[in-house]
């Protein structure tokens, strides 16, 4: 834990070098961010799917069908779309990202770096990590507007509920700042923890092809029960009382 | 304060240095002068590599003064020491060139991370290094199509980029067929000259050794076992200097990892 304070603190004192150069980190979110769009839409197209044909078995039994959008809606972009989003960003990016600065230390590529007088953590690290963080909310939104489309086409096209119903009742009930802003925030708070478990684990890999292969998986496992208990924690905090 | 004379590049004094309690350097006294060559030679696990991280100041010691160009390296700060490396070029084992980089973007990167020069001068300077080195045709290539002593090469140009006053190699020969081995050999006393610089290399190639080096260190147990002018290795009689530059497979350094009796171990006993 000492370990990692102390690169948490480093981390944060070169992210002020890191923000003036962004071209390096519009890189990283091309490479973390861009090149994850198509595993997330697909995904997030998938879950609407599932989400209106499993929603619509339940409400159909109470007469309220035409609550399907909502219910796929506030399911998505309260919980589903930041939660699933980062677990899918560290299986695709952040595990890439660990090997990816775990051979740079194993090849000496950062050590380089550090005897040509630029700073690893700056120049390698900060970057990578902040990509995280500003892909993560646009993922999470892109993955609940993919939702969205599949619960319509499933809900809408398919089994024949009412187009108007579906949208207005979407509108009515889904609060920009309960809903939306919180579930953008939780993307955030997952971006951060996914992005520092991922460079710390890339940055203290051991030097070997076991060593980095240990550092990938722990970044997943790592990630992906920090995502499900900051979610616990997140929504304990957001929507605690709101009924 | 250690005394420190204006003709030494680096100065080690007493340096001592253990990696958890497995103790590598024990008490070293080591001067390099500027514009010299020395090689430091020694059997694996000596210590070596761990010298130049000293000179380089990747590494603290636990005890020592380690001088380069009149600073203390141990007691800089990081933006100090960093001031110090723009002076220092290191050639790492295996290059270490940037996956990610192409041939011309690796050699431009100390340019561009260190200098404010226009792209169109650092586009030349670039060129100027590939070609002292013969590889301003291959700058359009990935470092995953250069074979090894191309890598080398490139890496070599990278390290001299900025033209630093120090060069440190870390066993620059090693894993090279012959033919790259004498480029890069060539390359190291014609480049040390060149550029005025003062060059330390860790390597076991024994003929490139007495071909580049004003002088041979050879490490032993932590310690410098001797300091001498290259052509000595041939005609001393030394057991370790002998079973090294003979490459002979027992003698002070056992052929043997310590361990229980053969004959006791064979029958279980």
């Amino acid at each position: 834990m000492g370990l990692a304070a102390r690169f948490a603190g480093s981390l944060l004192v070169s992210l002020r070098i890191a923000l003036g150069r962004l071209s390096l980190i519009f890189r990283e979110v091309y490479f973390s961010g861009v090149r994850s769009l198509s595993i997330v839409a697909v995904s997030g197209l998938f879950v609407g799917m599932v989400l209106a044909v499993q929603g619509y078995e339940v409400l159909q039994r109470y007469g309220s069908a035409e609550s399907l959008g909502v219910i796929v809606a506030l399911s998505l972009v309260r919980e589903l779309g930041p939660v699933v989003t980062a677990l899918l960003f560290a299986g695709r990016a952040s595990s890439a990202v660990t090997a990816e600065i775990g051979l740079m230390r194993a090849t000496e590529q950062l050590a380089a770096m550090d005897m040509m007088a630029v700073d690893p953590m700056s120049r390698v690290v900060a970057p990578r990590f902040l990509a995280a963080i500003f892909s993560m909310p646009f993922l999470a939104a892109i993955f609940s507007t993919a939702g969205v489309i599949g619960a319509w086409i499933i809900g809408v096209k398919l089994i024949g509920i009412d187009d108007g119903a579906f949208w207005s009742q979407m509108q009515a009930n889904v609060d920009v700042r309960i809903d939306v802003l919180n579930g953008l925030l939780k993307s955030i708070v997952f971006g951060t923890a996914v992005g520092l478990i991922s460079v710390f684990e890339g940055y203290f890999a051991a030097p070997t092809a076991e060593g980095i292969a240990t550092a990938t998986t722990r970044t997943v496992v790592i990630s992906s029960l920090s995502v499900l208990l900051l979610d616990l924690l997140l929504t304990v905090m957001m929507f605690r009382g709101l009924s | 304060m250690t005394s420190f004379h204006e003709s030494e590049m680096i100065a080690l004094k007493d340096v001592r240095f253990s990696y958890a309690d497995r103790p590598i350097l024990n008490g070293i006294d080591l001067t390099v002068k500027r514009g010299e060559i020395i090689a430091i030679m020694g059997g694996s696990g000596g210590g070596k590599t761990t010298l130049l991280g000293l000179i380089a100041g990747r590494l603290k010691p636990q005890s020592g003064s380690v001088l380069v160009n009149g600073l203390e390296v141990p007691n800089l700060r990081q933006s100090e020491l960093y001031g110090l490396r723009r002076k220092i070029g290191m050639l790492f084992q295996f290059g270490a060139l940037f996956t990610d980089l192409n041939v011309f973007d690796n050699v431009a990167f100390p340019y561009r991370e260190q200098t404010n020069l226009p792209e169109e001068m650092i586009r030349t300077l670039v060129l100027l290094k590939l070609e002292a080195v013969g590889l301003r045709g291959a700058k359009d290539l990935m470092p995953a199509e250069l074979s090894g002593g191309m890598a080398r090469r490139v890496a070599l140009a990278r390290a001299v980029a900025l033209d630093p006053a120090v060069m440190l190699y870390d066993e620059p020969f090693t894993g090279l067929d012959p033919i790259s081995v004498g480029i890069i050999g060539r390359l190291i006393k014609r480049l040390n000259r060149a550029l005025g610089m003062t060059s330390v290399i860790v390597t076991h190639d024994l003929n490139e050794t007495l071909r580049l080096a004003d002088r041979v260190v050879v490490l032993s147990q932590g310690k410098i076992h001797r300091d001498m002018a290259p052509e000595e290795i041939r005609s001393t009689d030394d057991p370790f200097i002998r079973q090294f530059a003979d490459g002979l497979p027992d003698g002070p350094v056992p052929f043997h990892y310590p361990g229980r009796d053969y004959w006791s171990e064979l029958m279980g006993q």
